[in-house]
C-alpha cells in the first residue's frame, strides 16, 4: 500500500461549492478542542452563538450590524482579487474612510442631512481610495508589490487616526477618552426597528449589487477580468494594465473606505481609538471564501457576522477572550487553504 | 510493445475520445493524425496517466498498466513533450533540465551534470547553451530542452505533440535525424503533426484519429498523401479558394529603414526596408531568427523601434502600443498563442471580442450586450468550425488547433486593413489551414494588406503576390511567386541576391 497524491484531471464542481462550508465545518470541530481546554462545552457554546446572533430580533439585528462593514471591506478586497491584486490594506482603508467621513461631520458646517451624508460618503470613498491607490501607483509603476505597501499602510493609518483622536481631534469635553466629538444629527444614519440597524447594512447591500454588475456587466469589468486572467494578453489586446491595476487598487480601497463611513455614522457616530476589531482583516478572509462573488461576499459577511456577535456573548458568560474569535477565524482560513489544495490533488492508496 | 484498447474519455459535455484502439511497435515511428479536436492530445496525455480514461486498457510490454501520474509513466519509461510546455523562464537550461531528474543528490557536483547532459547535447548535435536563461530561448530551443529531459531519463517511448509546429524547417530536420538515431537505438516514438510532408518523411505507420475514433492504421507504403488525407478528413470538405492577382500601387504601408534592437543589445532589425500595397499579400521568407519576429512586433507596437520609421497611409505610427496602432488598423496572429493571444480562464465568447469589446457592437454605454457576444461567437464558431465544448466552457480547455483558431478568428473580424500573421496555420489540420488561406485570399480581394510570415515555402508561393526575403534583419530583396523557383528563394535565404529587386 502506498499513499499517492495526484492532480485531479478536473476539479469537482461539487467539491469546490461546498470546500468553504466543509471547512467551516471543520474549524468548528477543532475549535471545540480550544473550548474545552477553556472547561467550556463546546456544544453549548455553539448553541448560545446561534441563539444570541440569529435567535431573537436583538441578535440578529446586532449580527447584521457587524455584517455591516464585513460586507464593505469584504467586496473591496474581492474586487482586487478579481484582478490578482492582493489588497491586505482594507483595514487601513476603513481607518482612513471613516476620517474622512469625520472629517465632514465634524468641520464642514454642512446643514443639510442628505448633503451632510453624500459629502461624508464621498469623503469616505477618495480617502479610502487614495490610500490604496498609493499602493496601486507604486505596483503599476514600479511593480512595487502591493501586498507589503497596502499591509504596512495598514498601521500607519491606526496610528495616525489615533493621533488625531488623542491629540487634535480629541473631544475637549471627553474626559479625556480619546474619541472626537459626537456627530450631530445631520451626520447619522437613520436606525430601524428600534435596533442599532442602520442604513449601513442596505448601503451595503446596494453596493454588492452595483459591484456585481460592474464585474458581470460592464466593459470595464469585462477588462479587470482579462487583466486577472493572464496580463500580458490584456497589454497585446491594448488594454491599460498599469491604468487598471491603480482604478481597481483604488476602488477596492474606497469601497473598504465606506466600512469606516457607515461605521462611523451608523453606529458609533463619533471617531475613535480602535473602530474596528479588525473587520478589514476578516475582509480578507470572507473575499477569500467567497471566491469571486459579491453575492458570496454578503453570505460569507453574515456567517462571520454571527460569529462576531455570539462570540461576544460568549465573552460576556465564559469570560472567553476576544482572541477566540480571531483563532476560530485562522482556523476556517487555514482549513480553507488546505481545501483548496484538495480541489487540485487528490490522495489515493494503491496497492503495489 | 503498447497496446491501447477501446478508450474512451469524455469531460463535462465533451467525448473527446469513443473508442481509441492502436498499438506501438519497437522501434518504430507511430505517427497520429487527426483534425484539431480528434483528440490526439487527449490521447496521450490519458496514456501518460495525466487523464483516467473511462473504459478501455492500455497494455505495456503485454502487462496491463493504470498510471496515476506522468511521473508514474514516467518511470517505466514513457516520456512526453506538450504541445504546450512548462518550463521555469528565470532559470538556465541546465536548471531546468536537472529540475526534471530523479536521483539528484541534493548536493551535487554541477560540473559532473553538466557534462552528462552535455555530452547527450553534443551526441545529437544540438545547438543549445546550457546557462543561457531559458525566458531568451526561442520556443524551437525550448523544445530541445524538453527531449533532454526525456532522454536524460532514458525514455522508451517518446511522445511528441506536435513537435514541428514550433519549429523552422531546419530544426525540423534536425529533430527528424534525432528521432531516426533514437528509432535505430531501440526507441519507440509517438509522433502528432498536421503536416504531411512529414508525416511522410518519418513514418513507419500512421494512426489516424476522427472525431475521438481511430479510424484506420496504415503501415509505410500503404499510405500517401492523398489517402492519409481523405481519411483523415473524410466527408468534410475542404474550403475551396482562388487567388486573384489585383492589386494596387497604392502602398498603405512603409517600413523606412527601421532598426530593432534586443535585450542582447543584438539588431533584429537592421536598417530595415519594406513597402506594402493595398490589397497584397506580401509573403515575407527567411530563415526564422532573421528578424521576422520583430518585425510582427515593431509593426504592431509590441517592441519599440531604435531607428527608422513606420508610416501607415502616410501616418507615422513608429512608437504607438499596441491599441494605437490597432486603431490604424493593424491585426496581429502572434507566435506565441498561448502566452499573449487569450485570456485562458475566459469563455470563447469572451476571448473573441478581446481587441473589439469597447466597439459600439459589443455594448451599450459602458454595459456589455451579452446576446451580441454570443451571436458573435456563434457565427465565429461555424465560420472556422471551432471544436468549443459547451457554451462557457474557459479557452484554456480547447485543443491547441482550436485555440489558434479562436485568435484568428478574432483578428480578422475586425476587417483590419493590414494583417501581420507570424505563421498563421501552425497546428492546424489541412482543412482549417485551407480556410485561413481563403479568408485571408477574399480579405486581399476586399483591400486588406496581409504581411505574411511563414516558413512554408509552398503556403508562401501558393498565396504571396510578392514575397520579400529577409536575412539577418535586412531586406535582402523580393522575388515574384509566379516566376522564381525554390532554390532562387532558399540562396536568398542565405543572403545572397543575384537580380535585386526584381519584383520590387
Ligand atoms: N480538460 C478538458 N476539459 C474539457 N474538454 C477538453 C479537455 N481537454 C480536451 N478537451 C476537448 O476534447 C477534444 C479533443 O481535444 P484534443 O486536445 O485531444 O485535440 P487534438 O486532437 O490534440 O487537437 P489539436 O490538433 O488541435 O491539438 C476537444 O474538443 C477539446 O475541447
Ligand atoms: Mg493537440
Amino acid at each position: 500500500m502506498k499513499l499517492v497524491i495526484e492532480r485531479r484531471e478536473i476539479s469537482s464542481r461539487l467539491f469546490r461549492f461546498s470546500a468553504p462550508l466543509v471547512s467551516i465545518a471543520v474549524a468548528l470541530f477543532v475549535a471545540g478542542f480550544l473550548l474545552l481546554a477553556g472547561d467550556i462545552n463546546p456544544l453549548a457554546a455553539y448553541q448560545e452563538i446561534i441563539v444570541e446572533s440569529l435567535g431573537s430580533r436583538y441578535g440578529l439585528s446586532e449580527t447584521l450590524v457587524k455584517t455591516t462593514p464585513l460586507i464593505f471591506a469584504g467586496l473591496g478586497v474581492s474586487l482586487a482579487f478579481r484582478m490578482q491584486i492582493w489588497n491586505i490594506g482594507a483595514e487601513g482603508q476603513l481607518y482612513m474612510g471613516a476620517m474622512g467621513a469625520t472629517w465632514v461631520a465634524l468641520f464642514s458646517g454642512i446643514q443639510n442631512h442628505w448633503l451632510m451624508l453624500t459629502a461624508m460618503f464621498l469623503a469616505a470613498f477618495m480617502c479610502g481610495g487614495v490610500w490604496a491607490g498609493v499602493a496601486g501607483f507604486l505596483r503599476a509603476r514600479w511593480q512595487v508589490n502591493e501586498v507589503i505597501v497596502t499591509l504596512l499602510m495598514n498601521y500607519i493609518a491606526i496610528l495616525w487616526i489615533d493621533y488625531l483622536v488623542y491629540g487634535p481631534w480629541k473631544d475637549p469635553r471627553g474626559f479625556n477618552f480619546p474619541y472626537t466629538a459626537v456627530f450631530a444629527d445631520t451626520a447619522r444614519f437613520a436606525e430601524y426597528f428600534n435596533t442599532r440597524l442602520h442604513s449601513g447594512f442596505f448601503l451595503a447591500l446596494a453596493c454588492a449589487l452595483i459591484l456585481f454588475l460592474f464585474i458581470e456587466r460592464t466593459i470595464w469589468g469585462y477588462e479587470i477580468k482579462v487583466i486577472g486572467s493572464n496580463p500580458k494578453a490584456a497589454q497585446y489586446a491594448g488594454m491599460q494594465t498599469g491604468m487598471a491595476i491603480f482604478g481597481v487598487l483604488f476602488l477596492s480601497g474606497a469601497i473598504a473606505g465606506l466600512a469606516g463611513f457607515s461605521e462611523v455614522a451608523g453606529l458609533q457616530h463619533r471617531l475613535q481609538h480602535g473602530i474596528s476589531p479588525g473587520y478589514g482583516y476578516t475582509a480578507i478572509i470572507i473575499a477569500w471564501l467567497a471566491k469571486r462573488s459579491a453575492i458570496g461576499v454578503v453570505i460569507v459577511s453574515f456567517l462571520l457576522g454571527v460569529l462576531f456577535v455570539g462570540g461576544e456573548s460568549l465573552q460576556l458568560t465564559w469570560q472567553l477572550p476576544v482572541a477566540f474569535v480571531y483563532a476560530f477565524q485562522g482556523l476556517i482560513l487555514f482549513f480553507l487553504l488546505a481545501s483548496d489544495f484538495f480541489i487540485i490533488y487528490r490522495p489515493r492508496l494503491i496497492r503495489r | 510493445m503498447l497496446q491501447i484498447e477501446n478508450i474512451r474519455k469524455t469531460f463535462p459535455g465533451v467525448v473527446a475520445l469513443d473508442a481509441v484502439s492502436f498499438s506501438v511497435k519497437e522501434g518504430e515511428i507511430h505517427t497520429l493524425l487527426g483534425e484539431n479536436g480528434a483528440g490526439k492530445s487527449t490521447l496521450m496525455n490519458v496514456l501518460t496517466g495525466l487523464y483516467h480514461p473511462d473504459r478501455g486498457s492500455i497494455r505495456l510490454a503485454g502487462e496491463e498498466v493504470h498510471f496515476t501520474s506522468p511521473r508514474d509513466s514516467l518511470s517505466r519509461g514513457i516520456g512526453m513533450v506538450h504541445q504546450h510546455f512548462m518550463l521555469v523562464p528565470a532559470h538556465s537550461v541546465f536548471e531546468n533540465i536537472l529540475l526534471a531528474l530523479d536521483g539528484v543528490p541534493n548536493f551535487f557536483k554541477r560540473r559532473e551534470w553538466k557534462a552528462k547532459i552535455q555530452a547527450l547535447i553534443d551526441e545529437f548535435q544540438l545547438d543549445l547553451d546550457l546557462d543561457t536563461p531559458v525566458w531568451k530561448l526561442s520556443i524551437g530551443a525550448q523544445q530541445w530542452i524538453e527531449l533532454i529531459k526525456l532522454l536524460m531519463r532514458d525514455c522508451r517511448l517518446l511522445i511528441l505533440d506536435e513537435p514541428t509546429a514550433v519549429l523552422t524547417p531546419q530544426e525540423a530536420n534536425r529533430l527528424f535525424d534525432v528521432l531516426r538515431r533514437l528509432k535505430e537505438q531501440g526507441k519507440s516514438i509517438i509522433f502528432i503533426s498536421h503536416k504531411m510532408r512529414e508525416v511522410m518523411a518519418i513514418s513507419d505507420r500512421v494512426t489516424i484519429l476522427k472525431k475521438g475514433r481511430s479510424i484506420d492504421t496504415l503501415a509505410r507504403g500503404e499510405f500517401d498523401e492523398a489517402r492519409l488525407a481523405s481519411l483523415m478528413i473524410g466527408h468534410d470538405r475542404i474550403p475551396e479558394w482562388q487567388k486573384n492577382l489585383q492589386m494596387s500601387d497604392e502602398i498603405v504601408l512603409t517600413i523606412d529603414n527601421l532598426s530593432v534592437r534586443n535585450d542582447r543589445g543584438l539588431a533584429d532589425l537592421d536598417k530595415f526596408n519594406l513597402t506594402l500595397k493595398k490589397g497584397e499579400i506580401l509573403g515575407i521568407a527567411g530563415v526564422a531568427g532573421n528578424g521576422q519576429k520583430a518585425l510582427a512586433e515593431v509593426l504592431t507596437g509590441l517592441r519599440n523601434a531604435t531607428q527608422g520609421r513606420i508610416l501607415a497611409r502616410g501616418e507615422d505610427i513608429t512608437n504607438s502600443n499596441a491599441r494605437r496602432s490597432y486603431i490604424a488598423g493593424i491585426a496581429h496572429i502572434p507566435e506565441d498563442l498561448k502566452a499573449i493571444g487569450i485570456a485562458p480562464d475566459m469563455s470563447v465568447d469572451e476571448n473573441l471580442i478581446m481587441k473589439s469589446f469597447k466597439n459600439g457592437a459589443f455594448r451599450t454605454w459602458i454595459f456589455q450586450d451579452k446576446r451580441a457576444i454570443r451571436r458573435n461567437a456563434e457565427e465565429k464558431i461555424e465560420q472556422f468550425a471551432i471544436k468549443s465544448g459547451p457554451d462557457g466552457t474557459p479557452v484554456r480547455y480547447l485543443s491547441g488547433g482550436n485555440i489558434q483558431k479562436v485568435i484568428i478568428a478574432r483578428e480578422l473580424s475586425e476587417e483590419p486593413s493590414v494583417l501581420v500573421a507570424l505563421y498563421p496555420t501552425r497546428g492546424l489540420d489541412i482543412g482549417s489551414a485551407e480556410y485561413v488561406h481563403k479568408v485571408i485570399a477574399d480579405g486581399a480581394d476586399q483591400g486588406m494588406s496581409t504581411i505574411l510570415i511563414a516558413e512554408d515555402l509552398d503556403e508562401l508561393l501558393k498565396l504571396s503576390d510578392r514575397i520579400a526575403v529577409m536575412f539577418r534583419g535586412r531586406l535582402i530583396g523580393y522575388a515574384d511567386p509566379r516566376s522564381t523557383t525554390r532554390e532562387e528563394i532558399g540562396l536568398m535565404m542565405s543572403g545572397e541576391n543575384r537580380n535585386a529587386g526584381s519584383a520590387a
